[in-house]
């Protein structure tokens, strides 16, 4: 198993000037890698035997409203061989598509279509980004910080059409956020308190 | 039911001039061999199996959304909601993550008492997988065997939660409450009777000629194919990967634990099937020495649960006589903990393989963001290049051989 600073190392050696910032926490690598070098990144940690991560895990996007980029596409790679993982982010907007690992690790292809169905990021060079979670013919992107939890529309079956119906949601009780957050400190722990008197908590959003 | 309109783009013409459309065939998503709502649109020639297109999103609730909502102890019962086969393995993962952001040990014995019953969804797991893979391919009996044992670990699974599937047992910081008296001894008696069930299960399967000749060789997956497309637990290791996190990412006690990892050579079907009950062999083991290792409740290390008040709650007798536990249980009930920022990727190894939780927290008592790694997810997506080739009858073996379940895809 390779030691964090070794994976550091590794990496640095293999991206070169393709990452931005290599970071370590809790034991797990990240790097920040240009978008536009996001296949050649991953295809150079996969074929260099010093890092050998041949296996892509999981591809997510995280949102950020208030940043001008605000998408995090999140990779996550495992080495089988060293036993390593490393975490790989790039950032994007609405409008700019990423392009596309799926000719690197053929896997990426449902989790590039869930990050388009959620997010609304879109991948170029992907051959077949249709939406994968969400209904036929759904509209929005629900896993942005924007769009409600409650939706926007509900379905029913209408006996009187003999077919199901989409109509917007109807509440009869509004939804409630219960703020719990109190403004004391007393509920968070010795380490979380010590952080906290930098920045108290739940204001602050959690930049990288 | 066929649909014809489904791949206009593979439209070609035919050597009269005539549009030749591929012949589609619809699979589920209200089907027994569909292992749940899974749609398929199988593009067909004579009956060999060209492409398909799996449709998933049928059960699909908005999981990672409805979590970025809920403190992280409401967020919890999400986790058995997702592979509602194996709820505790689940949990696990959450719990972990939870715990590496805050920084929290667990006493030991809530960790035994983890990988006990970790060890018992796995269990759980693959009976029902082999059983219902039994049943796709007409053997009805092991199904009937199997649910009488599963019947009784999910009576071990009530007496120690108070539910039969969702327990929302593990919590970050250990295990809600200790075991009950007489558990322990009765998961013992469990365990030696299980053996014998497990043989007379291979006597039914192993040497069976309908059995034999409807997995071997079908759905066939090389090492390379099964590291490319994202496998595993017993998907890569059937095609001869000796890859287990309990092995080589250890959490909890496994790292103690004395056991095998069961690789299978060909990674077909019948591959696939041999793992898993191997695996189910060395559960067992596991079980076994946990049951034997744990240390006592009345023991220096007979916490089931961190004594640390802000995470967990306090005994109920306490809060009888004591203000400050009376708070603690007061805030911890409504504002919730707050976890530290950060950001962790943890997975354990769940039954059906790597399940990972990638866990961001801004500080506050909500997580900002939950992604739900699901192994079945990335098996289901190789589906294509595995029954290409095939019969449809071996794309139904195959679907059953990839341990699906859609809580957990779909999520």
């Amino acid at each position: 198993m390779l030691s964090v600073e070794q994976i550091q190392d590794e990496v640095a050696r293999v991206l070169g000037d393709a990452a931005i910032d290599i970071t370590a926490e809790r034991g797990e690598v990240c790097v920040m890698i240009p978008r536009p070098r996001i296949a050649e990144a991953l295809q150079a940690l996969r074929d260099d035997a010093g890092t050998a991560m041949i296996q892509l895990v999981d591809i997510c996007g995280v949102d950020y409203p208030e940043r001008p980029e605000r998408f995090d596409v999140v990779y996550h790679l495992l080495s089988l061989r060293h036993n390593a993982r490393l975490r790989i982010k790039i950032q994007t907007d609405e409008a700019t598509p990423v392009p596309s690992v799926v000719g690197v690790h053929p896997c990426a292809g449902w989790f590039e279509r869930e990050a388009w169905d959620m997010y609304g990021i879109a991948f170029s060079g992907n051959p077949d980004l249709r939406r994968l979670l969400t209904d036929y013919g759904f509209e929005g992107h629900p896993l942005r910080k924007d769009f409600p939890l409650t939706g926007y529309v509900e379905m029913r079956y209408d006996n009187a059409e003999k077919r199901v119906v989409y109509e917007p949601v109807k509440l009869p009780q509004d939804f409630r956020n219960f703020d719990f957050l109190s403004p004391w400190e007393g509920m968070t722990d010795v380490n979380t308190r010590m952080a906290q008197e930098e920045k108290p908590a739940g204001v602050e959003g959690n930049k990288p | 039911m066929m649909q014809d309109m489904e791949f206009p783009e593979r439209e070609t013409v035919g050597p009269d001039g005539k549009r030749v459309l591929p012949f589609t065939v619809n699979l589920g998503p209200q089907h027994p061999a569909a292992h749940g709502v899974l749609r398929m649109i199988l593009e067909m020639d004579g009956e060999i199996v060209e492409r398909a297109d799996p449709h998933i999103g049928l059960l699909h609730r908005g999981t990672e959304k409805l979590i970025e909502y809920k403190t992280y102890m409401q967020a919890l019962p999400y986790f058995d909601r997702l592979d509602y086969v194996a709820p505790m393995s689940q949990e696990h993962a959450f719990a972990l993550a939870v715990e590496k952001l805050l920084g929290l040990d667990v006493p030991l014995r809530g960790q035994y008492i983890r990988v006990l019953f970790a060890e018992i969804s796995r269990i759980l797991n693959h009976i029902l997988n082999i059983t219902t893979f039994a049943i796709d391919l007409g053997a009805v009996t092991p199904s009937l065997w199997g649910f009488e044992q599963r019947e009784v670990l999910m009576e071990f699974y009530e007496r120690a939660s108070g539910a039969r599937m969702h327990a929302n047992y593990f919590r970050p910081g250990g295990v809600h409450q200790d075991l009950p008296e007489g558990l322990e001894s009765d998961i013992a008696t469990w365990a030696a009777q299980f053996p014998q069930f497990l043989s007379d299960v291979e006597t039914l399967l192993n040497e069976n000629r309908i059995f034999r000749q409807r997995t071997v060789d079908i759905g066939t997956v090389t090492k390379d194919e099964a590291i490319a497309w994202g496998f595993s637990g017993p998907m890569l290791r059937a095609s001869g990967v000796a890859w287990d996190l309990r092995k080589s990412q250890p959490y909890d006690v496994y790292g103690r634990m004395d056991f095998d990892v069961p690789v299978g050579k060909t990674g077909d079907c019948y591959a696939r099937y041999l793992v898993r009950v191997e695996e189910m062999r060395q559960s067992l083991r596991i079980i076994n020495q946990c049951l034997k290792e744990m240390p006592a409740s009345d023991s220096k290390d007979g916490a089931v649960m961190t004594a640390d008040h802000k995470v967990a709650p306090p005994k109920r007798a306490d809060m009888k006589m004591s203000m400050e536990a009376m708070i603690h249980h007061f805030k911890l009930y409504s504002e919730g903990y707050h976890v530290p920022a950060g950001e962790t990727y943890t997975a354990v190894e769940a039954p059906k393989g790597e399940f990972g939780v990638y866990l961001i927290s801004d500080g506050s008592n909500k997580p900002y963001r939950c992604k739900i790694r699901a192994p079945a997810y990335a098996h289901l997506q190789g589906s294509d290049f595995m029954f290409r080739g095939h019969m449809l009858s071996d794309a139904v073996a195959t679907i059953g051989s990839l341990d699906i379940v859609f809580g957990e895809i779909d999520r």
